[in-house]
Order: structure tokens, then C-alpha cells, then sequence
């Protein structure tokens, strides 16, 4: 059937902000599927709080509204838009869960939208485990035995019928949010406990234990004639037990005989059927059972998932732009396969290479959360490799993962042959249970002399895939026994680099260096070649441009045309400090020089991305960022420029190597990016330009980070050089504390020095934004921190234009930022971060960090700001002046915009949520209003943080700030809040004549504030800490009220911000307004 | 339940190399025996022998099915050719005795980039190394396959020599030029039965989602064997049939002589052209009974009613083929192994075209607009592949229900 005429206007839903389970795969998804309903003629109004996103850049969508995803406001989008459809199945769970609340509410009946892709219909019965049992029993599929439950005592008797170990997972939640497996009746109370307080449905799915089954997914597609397709089957590395998004996952399925696979996929087209998923793709998960094949149906997401978009980047079949057209009714076979041309999309692709997904995870942030592996997501970002077998995929996946690891071991970097090689035992206990090291543990068990059977009856890992890790192992082995390069036959080194041997660690087992390897191998012709994804193993001719490099005969690079070429170097995995927000920058460099005629080149290793979708770029090369796989893409394709700055602390950690082997990086250059980070060349520059710094110092070792501490004082911070996001940073207030951190910071800094620099309490934080072409400077965005300096510019909310800094103080901000942009020859973005601090009387305004590079806060200058800054500087950096382009005078913004961060805490119970300067934030949303208070509250509420309208506010705040929150505690009183507070706090406000209940600390006995979260009695915390760490009263406290899902302040800055929103709600409520009305100019002056 | 104890107890079963002594370098451990390909446009492919030894000769083709290459190999369809697999890792899951479509390999030679050391799969008997050199099948693994099959994509598919036993070049060369091709050829008669049988066997738990009893229906299938395989007889079995299988030689009137109620052509290899014994056949049950035709089968049906077939380029091998049905608009994944296709220009007034090929609109299905007959060259069968087009076995059971009453 061809496309609907009877619609003409389409919602579509983001996924809101980068979450754990929730990442980046979704602005992929979203921003295909606007492209294709543009493509289509449609309208398209978009809905997403995530600023950092392609697809709310203006041009994205024809309406784009940076508003809060709750259904409320949703309907305010849709009361002003009336949109004929609703699409809802390509803005992850999130999308799906508003969508459903729409519907509950009435909302799209009443304005007559209709909902296309999957109805509420269709998702109830994936979603709600009792009706897809019932569905999968119908279609004579088996699952799981088990059953859904709403109370404690309801899921004791399934306990019973079923035994340990069982699972437990929540209904309806992201990421499969709250699952666990129980292994003793102990566990299973507290987790079915916690499991209903986290479920939006006090709901808990009690079930047997597959734990060690074989995992699988299928990605399949459907479309209104009911033609039925598999995109892609996955093979989890990591047996049952492990969520997906947590294991190392392999396409195609490796060890599937063909009667096997296609009775899976029977299976899986009698589930999309059954479920009735009208069009569209949905991903099915099964377990089989390895002594005898038994298959059952695990779950199924009736939508594009991150599990579609990484078949998507292994298949190079675009699933979320097939689903948008699917969606408004064109059968598959009527759309066309855009790599081949020739063929249509309804086909089954097939690869002729293999794919490797490693999840990246983040525990080091949060050392006081479990880092076992279980059905609940830990992982907070991914890479995927491609090779020409899986050896070679799994050690370049590895090498993309960016964790200091050139392969599987054998680069210098693992415990195996060191003091700390671990026990028989050690190893045993790390293959048993899963965890982040168990990857590096089963190299150590093949190093020992483990059986492969033994390592199987252990981890469960099939024996296909522990053989392939044994035969990296024994070819390293055995190449370890030359001495020398020159010992090595071309065929031993031609096979090394097969099974995906690094330079670095060749130059490890022969005591060399990368590049002299990498030189020696060059010279006797083993070069990597680099190979076409093309959906179908080279059976028809490609003609999109999407490459991954292997050691074979054959090169199918493009010859360079008649026109420049620039590589763009993206970001990697995404982790917490390094995330979309670089993805964006990178793919605004692509778009910048399309538009200046300049053929693009992405690199770049992260799936989830807009990056690594095969139009962004005229060629895209999926490989890891490591200087190896970087220099044989500039060998093949011989770039006029190479561009670092976009991708985060990734590329800028290659750049000294690159431009050493000769690479032209163009924009600011590497000295200067080093220079910036130089300590002592930075001191010498701001005295030049009579700027100010914090008093600060610069340690090789312990004793010189005494003589420093004793110079700067205290408080002062302490944080390795050299790592992005504010890893292994902390503030010290005196020296025991200093002890300990420092040590701490030496080893994050991985023998580079630690950084020790004065803090300066109380003092206001601002980030700039600004563009050089080496002689003009235009600022582009001045965010006021609101938390106040200390707490990580990433984990901070900020405004702009700045909210409370006067005049005078912004004046000076601009000509400081201007006048070091200038002096360091910044061509292209500088971040700049000032501490502002009010000293006898006057506004004194530090420098405290210049990073000549693209920063987080782009992609939020730009939505706030209309102007396309990233695309801005990738021109300037491509030769063309800011007068050129129309760029000459900073953008001031009619409304105010404030960012606000989202953590993971709900993902790592127990662990402690106040903010310091490790940042621990996974993602952004946006709010934006003609007032402070209202941007700031639409800024809390997409944030997940409701600001109540009564209830009950428990009040704790640190002495320092207990004068100022006796105002707040007046304005809450008048508001009509009743306020709760301990001993301190509850005398003084008793003094103010302020009406507040008494409640009891954690250690003075019962009702105490843990009761009355219990109770549900509690709609808002405010507590500033004390001391910090989740064994403290506070930190149980704060932990409890993520556990419980009350909002918990944790800054008087921001206690402030929230009750000044409180009162601005009160007065006037929230109003919508999308990005095109804000800027009618469409704010593109580049 | 205790799902950790079904784990240990679980036996798989590895192949010879894991066995052997882990201290041996690879290359040094596999005795690296070299084989060679050699293309009749000169160029020559070096890799290892992992087969049997020996020197064979035929037509280099490529098949893209991800999974299947026990079935693949045991296919008599690709007799004459070599068989370059697209998916790089071959050998994962072993072989079986189970996932045979005849009773040995028959195609020329087999081509992966790389072959498993172990068999991991709890069905596996044993590893795809010593099923290929117990069945003497020469093999060669670790060349560029992806830069073969482009080879081949973008010229055609060649002749070519597979030895591991003469390694010069410029003779490899001179032989794959003087090979004889398909075209032309009848390598029916190298894969045909050499008697008639009762077939018994229907399909196994492991062909099929849910394994449904047979219900006999009382109707007698004659299969004309050109080289068929197993799992179109299985199928028709299971459909209640009661199946008898002939040599691909007979006569009409011998397959008349078993009384069928319906007559099913099967798939084979080469050139269908050649085939003048199974054309007369044909010519002579058309229109007595119903008649079913699967890829040969298809095409020597076309042949009967006056079409003509043509070499492809390189043919369709693979288990991801899209075809329309025109008939309902719906579009199956099918199953394909074929190097010949019907002319449609050629097509007589009498066939109706029901399927079509939308890679290349090539002909994918046909009917006989009088006659009870019709046929599809794709596999319903599947094996490998989906289970789109199996309706195709009910459709032939409904045509000689109708026929037979």
C-alpha cells in the first residue's frame, strides 16, 4: 500500500535525557524517522527535553518543542499542534510509557490523534507480562513459568511453586530497571519490595531462573500487507542472567544451525503477529537451552530499541527510518534498500563479516554500588567493531572500548605475569558470578591453563566463543616465543593482524613501540584494507559508503575525487563525561562541510550514534579510535585535514600521535590544546592578560603534592590531569582528606601529574562558549552555574543568559574569554570556566579551567542561543571567517534557558546522590521560558524532578547554611507546604516562628524521615550535606529518597532556584512554545 | 528447576585440533597444507587445504546464507560447482545426522575464510573438517571470500580448479579454461537414484516450530528425482502423501504406471536445456495429473510448455531471495540455489507468471493456465533457509485433492 494522504501532521516522541538503558540510539532513531516523514511530505512535530540531540536541532523537525516529557505538557503540545498521528515506537520506552499515558488520560481521543506503528493495544499486550504469557501460550510458544504479582505475600506463593534462584522484575520500567535474580528467600523479600516501589504499577514479574541459557535477539519488521522480515539475529556472548544492554553481544548468531535459527525465527514472526504490531520493528529476545535446545520467549519491545539501532549499524539496514515509512503505510517491498539502490528494503540482509558489541561501564564512579552484572542495566555506553571474523571484531571492540586496553590483554596493561596476577581461585570467582572483569579473568584462566570445558562449566560462555579467546591466546603464545619482529615470518604478522593483534600489543610481546611496529609491518606490506557494509555479502553492487578495516587482499576504499576531504574524529563509547553531546558536535562538523562542498569522513566506534548513521558523512569508517586504526584510515583515504576537537577527551588524546605521524590536524592546533592543559605555560598566560586564577600547584609525586597543599591551602581541589569529567576529583578541606584523595588522583592519572588548585567556596561557576577564526572572537553562550563552584561543571545546572551575575562581572567574563582566545590562536570552540566570588566587596572573577576544544555545553548554547555553533566552528576550522559567515556579535537570547542533569542513582541503590566534583551524570534536559523560575522548573520536572504543589517538605541543612534557609522555610510555609526538619534545623526555625514538625535522626529511634518516605508522606527534601558517603545519616537519608522516588535538593543554590519556580508555578503555570517560534529566523546564519 | 546442573552435565563434543597438544603454533599445528584457487580469468587464490586432498574442477559460486552449510553441502544442486560460503565463519555448530539433504556432498569443492576448530551445538556429531575429507570433498579456507565473490559479481561466474595437490599457477590456470562448465552439460545423470523407492521419513522436531502428526490423505505423490532434496519428500510425507520417488530418467508412462495423483519435479543441477528424457516426461503427464516443480523442476516445466531458459550471470544462492507473490501481493523469503532462470520473453501464452524475483523481476513463480500444474524456482522446502513458501506443499495437495475427486 503506498503512504496515507489522510494524515498530514505526526508527533513523535523523544526518549528525553541519556539515561542508563536510554541512550543516544534514540536521537539515531528519532532524528531517521524525521528525515523520513519529511522526506514523505508530512509535518512533523517533535517532543524530546534533551537538548543535546540532532533531532531537535530546528531543521530537524518542522516543530520542535524542548518541553518536559510528561503527558501534561504533552498535551499542551498537542492542544496547539494538532497532529493527526501519534508515533510512538521510536523514542525508546519513554516514548511508549507518555504515549500510553496520552491515551489514559483522554488526551488523544479528545484532539482525534490517531496512534500509528503500535497501539495502546499492542503495547499492553508486550509489555504487560501476564497478557504477552497469555499471547505467547496461544501461539504455542513457551516462557518462562512464573507470574506477575502486587503484593509481597502474592509472590511468596510463586516462590514457592517455582524456587531459587527466580527473578524479579519489575513492570513497566526502562532498561529492565529494577531486575534481579534472588538467590535465597532473604533477597527475594527485598527485592520483590524493592521492585514494587519502583514499578509505576506496583507490579513485580516473579519467575524461574534461566540463568546460563543462551541468549538471542531478533530484530524483525513488519509492515501493514503483514510481509515479515528479520533484520539481524544476535547471539549474546554473556549467557542468561546478564541484561543484554550489559553483555558482549556477537551478529549474526555464531553457533545456530540452520534448523535452529529459522525455528526461531518462525517463532519470532508468530510474536510480532500475534502481539499485533501493525508496522514497524520490534526486537525479540529468547533463551535457548544449550544441553537441549529447548527455546522460550524472554520479552519482546514492540519498538525500536538500542538493540535495532546496533542491527542497524551491523547490517546497514536502516530500521528506524524503514519503521517511519511503514508507519504511514508503505508496504516493505515498496521502499528501496538505499545501499544497494536497485533492491527493495524487504529483504533479509546478510553480512559477510562479524560484529562485536562491548558494553562500557562506569563503576568507578560509584564505588559504593554492587558491580555484579545482573537482568538489571549497568552499562552506560557501548562500542561495536566489525572484522572479518570474530577474533578480529571482539579485539578491536575491545581496543574501541577505551579503557586503556589495546586488545584482549597482552598490551602492557593486564595483571598476567605481574605481583598482582591473580589466584586459580581469584579467577574462578570472576567467572562465575558476572562482572565488568570477567572479559580480562578469562584470559587469565586460558594464560593458567584452563580448559576451555572447565572455563564453559564455570561462566557458561558457549565453547565456540571460549575457543576463539583460546586461539587468540595461543597464537599470542606462540608469537611471544620471537624474540623480535624481524624473527616473525610476513605470513605470522599478516595472521596476527588477522586474528586483530594491535600494534601496541605486537610492540608489546617484542618489546617495541607502536610505531616502530607499525612501520616494520607497513614495510613488508601488511596493511589493513578496508571493506563495504552492504547488507547483502557483496551480492550487488554498494553505493553508500560505510567501511570497517580488516587484513585481507582485497581494498573497495573510493578514490578521492576532485575535492577536499575532511575526517572528523567522533567520541568513542559513551560514559559519563563523554557522551552524546561530542556526537552532536561531530555530526554538525559533517554537516558543516557537506554544506561547503568539502567531502566528510566520520570515524568513530559508538553504535547508538547519529554519527555512525550511514548518511550523516559522505563515508563513514566504523573502527576504533586508537591511533593504529585512525593512521590506517589516513593511509587509505589520505584526508586534506583531520578534525580532533569535536569528539571529547578521545580524539584529543590521539591528536599529539597524529600530528607527529603527520597527519594535517586543522583548527587550533595540538600545541596549543597541550598548552591550555600546561600548567605552568597557563599561569604565564593569564599573567600576561591580567586575569586571575585560584591559587594552585602541580605534583609528580606525593611529597611534591605536600609542598604544593601547603602552598594553595585549604580547601583545595585535587583531580588528575588529563581525564575528562571530573574522575577521581575531590575537594579537600584539610589534610587528612588530602592524604587520601591525592593518593587516589595518582592513580587515576595513570603516571601523569595531579592537579591541586585552591577552592573557593561560595563562589558562583560560569561556562563560556565562544568561536575563533584565529582573529575574531564572538562569544556564543554565558551560563550561570546554579549549584554553586565545587560541584562538577557537568553535574551542575546552568542558565542562560546568566540569571543573577551583574552587568560589569559579564563584561568582564567576555573580555577575558575573547582576549585568551585570541592569545592562544583558537581556530575553531573554547570553553572557558570562571568562579565568580564575592571577596571584601567586590566580584572577583577567576579563571579556573580553558579547554580550546568543543565542550558539553555546545549543543545547549545552540538550542538556547538558535545558532548552530558546532557547524559554525567546523566551518572556521575549515578556512572560512565569522564575518564570512554572517557570525559577528554574540547571540542574547529574548528567554531563558537552564539545563539541568540526570543521574543514575535509581540504577546503583544505596549509593550516595550528593554532587561533588566527580562528575556522575549520564545526561541533560532543557527548560525553556520568558522567566528564570519557570525554564528552571520545566528544567526539575524533565528532569524527573517534580516540584510538589503541597504535601510535606522535610528540611536538613548544613550549619553554613542554615540563615539562608529560613527564608526558603517562610516562602514554603506560604506556599501552604507543612515543613519537617531534625533537631538543628527545626530549633532554628521554631525561633524564626516558623510552624515545623520535629522528626527523629536515623540514630535517635522511630518515626524517623526513612518511616515517613515509607509512609509516602514526604513530597520534597531539601538537605544540603554535611559530610558526604552513604553511611552517613544523610547519605542514607538521600539514598532512601531515590529508593522511594521523593525528590531530594541537595544544594541551597538550587533549594533556592526550586522555590522560586514553586512560586512562579503558583502564579502563572507552564506554557509551551516550540524552537521555530523562538527563532522564526531559523537561527542559521552559517 | 536446577539450570546450573543441566549445564556441567552438558557434553559438547570438539573436533581433532582441540584435542591436540595447545603448545603447538597454529600454523605449525594445522601442517599447513596449501591449496589453491585458480579462476579462468587468471587469477589465483592461495589459502589452506582443509578437506580432503585433491584437485577438482567446476564452476565458482557463491551462496549468502548465514547459516545451513551441512544442507548446502549435501545438495545435489550444486554438482559441478564450488561453493564459496559469504559468511566468514563456517563450521560453528558442527555437523549432524539430521541436516542431510541427500546422503553425501556432492558439489566439486567448498570455499570459507574460515573454518571452526571446535563443533559447538548440542545436535553436532562431529566437525565439518573430517566430514569433508571422509566424503573427499576438497576445501580451502583462509583466502579474501569477500574479494572472490565480488570477483565473480562483478564477471560472472567462472570455471575454476581447486587443488591442493598441483600448486603452479600458470597450469592451475590452463586447467580452469579447459574445464567444462555447466552450460550444456547433463549432471543429472551424475546425481540421479538408481532405482525407484518408498519414501518414509517425514519432517523432524527440528525442521519445524511445532511438530504436527501426520495425517494420511490417501494421495500418491511420484517425485521425479533429478537430484532432489531430502526435505521436499519430508515435506510432502508430512503433508500425508504417500511419496514415491523415481529416477529423474523415466518415462511418462512409467510414472503413469504407479498411478500418481499427483507428479512433483524436483531441483537438480546444471543446465536444464540438456535435459531432453525429463521434457518428454513431462510433456507426457501434463494435463493427466497435477503437477508441482521446484527450481530444475521449474524449469524443465517451462521447457514442457515451450519457454526457454538462460544462464544468469551468477545466479541466486543464498537464503534471503524477496519474492512477490502476485497472486496476494505478499512477499516471501525465500530459500534459492540456482544458476539457469526462464526467459520470460520467451514465456508461451499457456504459463501464467505467479512469483517474481524482486532483486532482479526475474521469473520466481509460474502456472499452467490449463493444466494442473505450476512451479516456483525457489525452494519451499527451505533447508536451509525460511519457512515462508511452504503453503506452496499445501497448495499441491489441495490441486490433487481437487484433481483426484
Amino acid at each position: 500500500m503506498p503512504r496515507r494522504n489522510d494524515i498530514k501532521k505526526i508527533l513523535l516522541i523523544g526518549s528525553g535525557p541519556i539515561v542508563i538503558g536510554q541512550a543516544c540510539e534514540f536521537d539515531y532513531s528519532g532524528t531517521q524517522a524525521c528525515k523520513a516523514l519529511r522526506e514523505e511530505g508530512y509535518e512533523v512535530v517533535l517532543i524530546n527535553s534533551n537538548p543535546a540531540t540532532i533531532m531537535t536541532d530546528p531543521n530537524t523537525a518542522d516543530r520542535t518543542y524542548i518541553e518536559p516529557l510528561t503527558w501534561e505538557i504533552a498535551a499542551k503540545v498537542i492542544e496547539r499542534e494538532r497532529p493527526d498521528a501519534l508515533l510512538p515506537t521510536l523514542g525508546g520506552q519513554t516514548a511508549l510509557n507518555l504515549a500510553m499515558d496520552l491515551q489514559q488520560h483522554g488526551v488523544l481521543e479528545k484532539y482525534g490523534v490517531e496512534m500509528i506503528g503500535a497501539d495502546t493495544k499492542v503495547i499492553a499486550k508486550a509489555e504487560e507480562r501476564e497478557q504477552f504469557k497469555a499471547a505467547m501460550q496461544k501461539i504455542g510458544l513457551d516462557v518462562c513459568r512464573g507470574e506477575t504479582v502486587k503484593t509481597i505475600s502474592e509472590a511468596r506463593a510463586v516462590l514457592d511453586q517455582i524456587g531459587c534462584p527466580c527473578v524479579v522484575r519489575p513492570s513497566f520500567t526502562m532498561g529492565g530497571s529494577g531486575s534481579a535474580i534472588a538467590y535465597n528467600r532473604g533477597e527475594f523479600d527485598q527485592l520483590v519490595r524493592r521492585g514494587l516501589d519502583q514499578s509505576p504499577v506496583t507490579e513485580v514479574l516473579v519467575e524461574e531462573s534461566i540463568i546460563g541459557w543462551k541468549e538471542y535477539e531478533m530484530e524483525v519488521m513488519r509492515d501493514k500487507d503483514d510481509n515479515v522480515v528479520i533484520i539481524c539475529a544476535i547471539e549474546n556472548f554473556d549467557p542468561c542472567g546478564v541484561h543484554t544492554g550489559d553483555s558482549i553481544t556477537v551478529a549474526p548468531a555464531q553457533t545456530l544451525s540452520d534448523k535452529e535459527y529459522q525455528r526461531m525465527r518462525d517463532a519470532s514472526l508468530a510474536v510480532i503477529r500475534e502481539i499485533g504490531v501493525e508496522t514497524g520493528g520490534s526486537n525479540i529476545q529468547f533463551a535457548t537451552n544449550p544441553a537441549d535446545g529447548r527455546m522460550i520467549v524472554i520479552e519482546m519491545n514492540p519498538r525500536v530499541s538500542r538493540s535495532s539501532a546496533l542491527a542497524s549499524k551491523a547490517t546497514g539496514f536502516p530500521i528506524a527510518k524503514i519503521a517511519a515509512k511503514l508507519a504511514v503505510g508503505y508496504s516493505l517491498h515498496e521502499l528501496r534498500n538505499d545501499i544497494t539502490r536497485k533492491t527493495t528494503a524487504c529483504f533479509e540482509p546478510t553480512i559477510d563479516y562479524v560484529v562485536t558489541k562491548i558494553p562500557r561501564f562506569a563503576f568507578e564512579k560509584f564505588p559504593e554500588a554492587d558491580a555484579t552484572l545482573t537482568t538489571q542495566m549497568k552499562s552506560v555506553g557501548e562500542t561495536m567493531a566489525i572484522g572479518r571474523t570474530f577474533k578480529e571484531s571482539f579485539q578491536k571492540a575491545l581496543r574501541g572500548l577505551e579503557v586503556g586496553s589495546f586488545g584482549f590483554g597482552c598490551d602492557g596493561r593486564d595483571l598476567w605475569g605481574t605481583d598482582a596476577q591473580p589466584s586459580r581461585d581469584d579467577i574462578r570467582a570472576k567467572l562465575s558470578t558476572p562482572n565488568e572483569e570477567r572479559i580480562w579473568y578469562l584470559r587469565y584462566a586460558l594464560k593458567g591453563g584452563m580448559t576451555c570445558e572447565e572455563i564453559h562449566g564455570l561462566s557458561a560462555i558457549d565453547p565456540w566463543f571460549l575457543d576463539q579467546l583460546a586461539e587468540l591466546v595461543e597464537f599470542e603464545d606462540e608469537l611471544g616465543r620471537f624474540g623480535d619482529i624481524n624473527d616473525v615470518s610476513d605470513e605470522q604478522l599478516r595472521r596476527a593482524k588477522q586474528l586483530g593483534f594491535s600494534d601496541r600489543q605486537l610492540a608489546t610481546l617484542w618489546d617495541s613501540n607502536e610505531m616502530e611496529i607499525r612501520a616494520q609491518r607497513k614495510a613488508r606490506g601488511v596493511r589493513a584494507v578496508f571493506k563495504s557494509v552492504d547488507t547483502c555479502a557483496a551480492e550487488f553492487e554498494a553505493y553508500t559508503p560505510y567501511y570497517y578495516s580488516s587484513y585481507e587482499d582485497e581494498d573497495e576504499t573510493p578514490p578521492k575525487q576532485d575535492r577536499q576531504r575532511i575526517m572528523i574524529l567522533g567520541g568513542g563509547p559513551n560514559r559519563i563525561g563523554q557522551g552524546i553531546e561530542f556526537d552532536y558536535c561531530c555530526c554538525h562538523a559533517s554537516f558543516a562541510l557537506r554544506e561547503m562542498g568539502i567531502e566528510s569522513i566520520m570515524v568513530n566506534s559508538n553504535p547508538e550514534t547519529v554519527s555512525t548513521d550511514y548518511d550523516t558523512s559522505d563515508l563513514l569508517f566504523f573502527e576504533p579510535l586508537t591511533a593504529e586504526d585512525v593512521l590506517n584510515i589516513y593511509d587509505a583515504i589520505a584526508p586534506d585535514g583531520v578534525i580532533v576537537q569535536f569528539g571529547g577527551q578521545t580524539p584529543l588524546n590521539l591528536a599529539r600521535a597524529l600530528k607527529t605521524a603527520g597527519v594535517p590536524i586543522i583548527g587550533t592546533s595540538v600545541d596549543t590544546i597541550e598548552d591550555a592543559e600546561d600548567r605552568e605555560k597557563f599561569q604565564q598566560l593569564l599573567f600576561e592578560l591580567g586575569l586571575k586564577q585560584p591559587a594552585n600547584g602541580i605534583a609528580k609525586n606525593m611529597n611534591e603534592a605536600n609542598d604544593e597543599a601547603a602552598k594553595v591551602g585549604f580547601p583545595s581541589i585535587v583531580r588528575p590531569s588529563f581525564v575528562l569529567g571530573g574522575r577521581a576529583m575531590e575537594i579537600c578541606y584539610d589534610k587528612q582528606q588530602f592524604d587520601r584523595y591525592v593518593a587516589e588522583a595518582f592513580l587515576a592519572s595513570l603516571g601523569q601529574p595531579v592537579l591541586i588548585d585552591r577552592f573557593l567556596e561560595d563562589a558562583t561557576e560560569v561556562d563560556v562558549d565562544a568561536v575563533s577564526d584565529g582573529e575574531e572572537v564572538v562569544v556564543m553562550g554565558i551560563m550561570e552555574h546554579i549549584e554553586e563552584a565545587g560541584v562538577h561543571s557537568g553535574d551542575s545546572a546552568c542558565a542562560i543568559p546568566p540569571y543573577s551575575l551583574p552587568g560589569p562581572v559579564v563584561d568582564e567574563i567576555r573580555r577575558a574569554t575573547k582576549a585568551m582566545a585570541r592569545r592562544l590562536k583558537v581556530v575553531g570552540l573554547m570553553n572557558v570556566q570562571y568562579a565568580v566570588k564575592r571577596e571584601n566587596g567586590a566580584m572577583n572573577v577567576y579563571v579556573l579551567e580553558v579547554n580550546p576544544r568543543a565542550s558539553r555545553t555546545v549543543p545547549f548554547v545552540a538550542k538556547a542561543t538558535g545558532v548552530p555553533v558546532a557547524k559554525i566552528a567546523a566551518k572556521v576550522m575549515a578556512g572560512a571567517k565569522l564575518a564570512e559567515l554572517g557570525v559577528t556579535s554574540e547571540p542574547i537570547p529574548s528567554h531563558v534557558s537552564v539545563k539541568e542533569s540526570v543521574f543514575p542513582f535509581r540504577k546503583f541503590v544505596g549509593v550516595d546522590i550528593v554532587l561533588g566534583p566527580e562528575m556522575r551524570s549520564t545526561g541533560e534536559v532543557m527548560g525553556i521560558s520568558e522567566r528564570f523560575s519557570i525554564a528552571f522548573a520545566k528544567a526539575q520536572l524533565a528532569s524527573g524532578l517534580v516540584l510538589p504543589e503541597s504535601g510535606r517538605i522535610f528540611i536538613s541543612v548544613a550549619a553554613r547554611h542554615k540563615d539562608q534557609v529560613v527564608g526558603l522555610a517562610q516562602r514554603l510555609t506560604e506556599l501552604g507546604f507543612r515543613l519537617l526538619a531534625t533537631g538543628g534545623t527545626a530549633r532554628r526555625l521554631g525561633e524564626e516562628g516558623i510552624p515545623v514538625e520535629l522528626v527523629k535522626k536515623l540514630a535517635e529511634g522511630h518515626p524517623n524521615l526513612i518511616d515517613h518516605l515509607k509512609n509516602e508522606d514526604v513530597s520534597l527534601i531539601l538537605n544540603t550535606p554535611n559530610g558526604k558517603g552513604a553511611r552517613t545519616d544523610e547519605g542514607k537519608i538521600r539514598a532512601a529518597s531515590v529508593q522511594h522516588g521523593v525528590p531530594c535538593i541537595t544544594t541551597i543554590q538550587a533549594a533556592e532556584a526550586a522555590v522560586k519556580a514553586m512560586e512562579a508555578i503558583r502564579e502563572e503555570g507552564m506554557n509551551v512554545q516550540s524552537l521555530q517560534e523562538r527563532f522564526p529566523s531559523g537561527g542559521d546564519p552559517a | 528447576m536446577s539450570c546450573h546442573a543441566g549445564f556441567r552435565d552438558r557434553s559438547y563434543r570438539v573436533g581433532p585440533y582441540h584435542q591436540r597438544s595447545l603448545s603447538l603454533p597454529i600454523f605449525m599445528k594445522r601442517t599447513m597444507s596449501i591449496a589453491k584457487l585458480a579462476l579462468e580469468d587468471g587469477t589465483v587464490f592461495v589459502g589452506e587445504s582443509f578437506g580432503a586432498e585433491g584437485e577438482v574442477d567446476g564452476e565458482v559460486v557463491f551462496n549468502t546464507s548465514m547459516t545451513g552449510y551441512q544442507e548446502i553441502l549435501t545438495d545435489p544442486s550444486y554438482r559441478g560447482q564450488i561453493v564459496t560460503m559469504t559468511y566468514p565463519q563456517i563450521g560453528n555448530y558442527g555437523v549432524n545426522q539430521e541436516d542431510l539433504e541427500s546422503s553425501k556432498p556432492h558439489l566439486a569443492g567448498f570455499i570459507v575464510r574460515e573454518n571452526s576448530r571446535i563443533a559447538s551445538n548440542f545436535r553436532a556429531s562431529g566437525d565439518l573438517q573430517a566430514y569433508l575429507r571422509e566424503h573427499g570433498i576438497v576445501a580451502l579456507a583462509g583466502i579474501d571470500t569477500r574479494a572472490l565473490v565480488r570477483r565473480i559479481r562483478i564477471h560472472g561466474a567462472m570455471k575454476g580448479v581447486l587443488s591442493s595437490r598441483d600448486l603452479d599457477d600458470a597450469r592451475l590456470i590452463d586447467k580452469a579454461v579447459a574445464s567444462p562448465g555447466l552450460v550444456g552439460r547433463d549432471l543429472v545423470r551424475e546425481v540421479l537414484p538408481d532405482a525407484d523407492l518408498q519414501w518414509d521419513e517425514s519432517l523432524d522436531d527440528w525442521a519445524q516450530l511445532h511438530n504436527r502428526p501426520v495425517t494420511e490423505r490417501g494421495l500418491h505423490v511420484v517425485a521425479l528425482d533429478f537430484g532432489m532434496k531430502w526435505n521436499i519428500p519430508r515435506h510432502l510425507r508430512s503433508q500425508g502423501c504417500r511419496v514415491t520417488v523415481l529416477p529423474g530418467t523415466s518415462t511418462a508412462d512409467e510414472v503413469l504406471d504407479r498411478k500418481p495423483d499427483g507428479v512433483f519435479l524436483s531441483n537438480g543441477p546444471g543446465d536444464p536445456e540438456p535435459l531432453d528424457y525429463a521434457i518428454q516426461t513431462i510433456q507426457g503427464v501434463l494435463d493427466k495429473v497435477p503437477v508441482f516443480g521446484i527450481c530444475l523442476g521449474h524449469q524443465l516445466l517451462a521447457l514442457a510448455g515451450g519457454a526457454k531458459t538462460f544462464k544468469l550471470k551468477f545466479g541466486h544462492r543464498g537464503a534471503n531471495q524477496p519474492v512477490l507473490n502476485l497472486l496476494n501481493g505478499r512477499v516471501e523469503i525465500t530459500s534459492q540455489n540456482h544458476g539457469f532462470a526462464v526467459e520470460e520473453a520467451s514465456l508461451p501464452e499457456c504459463f501464467e507468471i505467479t512469483h517474481r524475483n524482486l532483486n532482479d523481476d526475474t521469473i520466481a513463480g509460474l502456472r499452467h493456465r490449463t493444466a494442473p500444474a505450476f512451479s516456483v524456482q525457489y525452494h519451499p522446502e527451505a533447508s536451509a533457509g525460511p519457512h515462508d513458501s511452504q503453503y506452496l506443499f499445501g497448495q499441491f495437495v489441495e490441486s490433487m485433492t481437487a484433481c483426484s475427486t
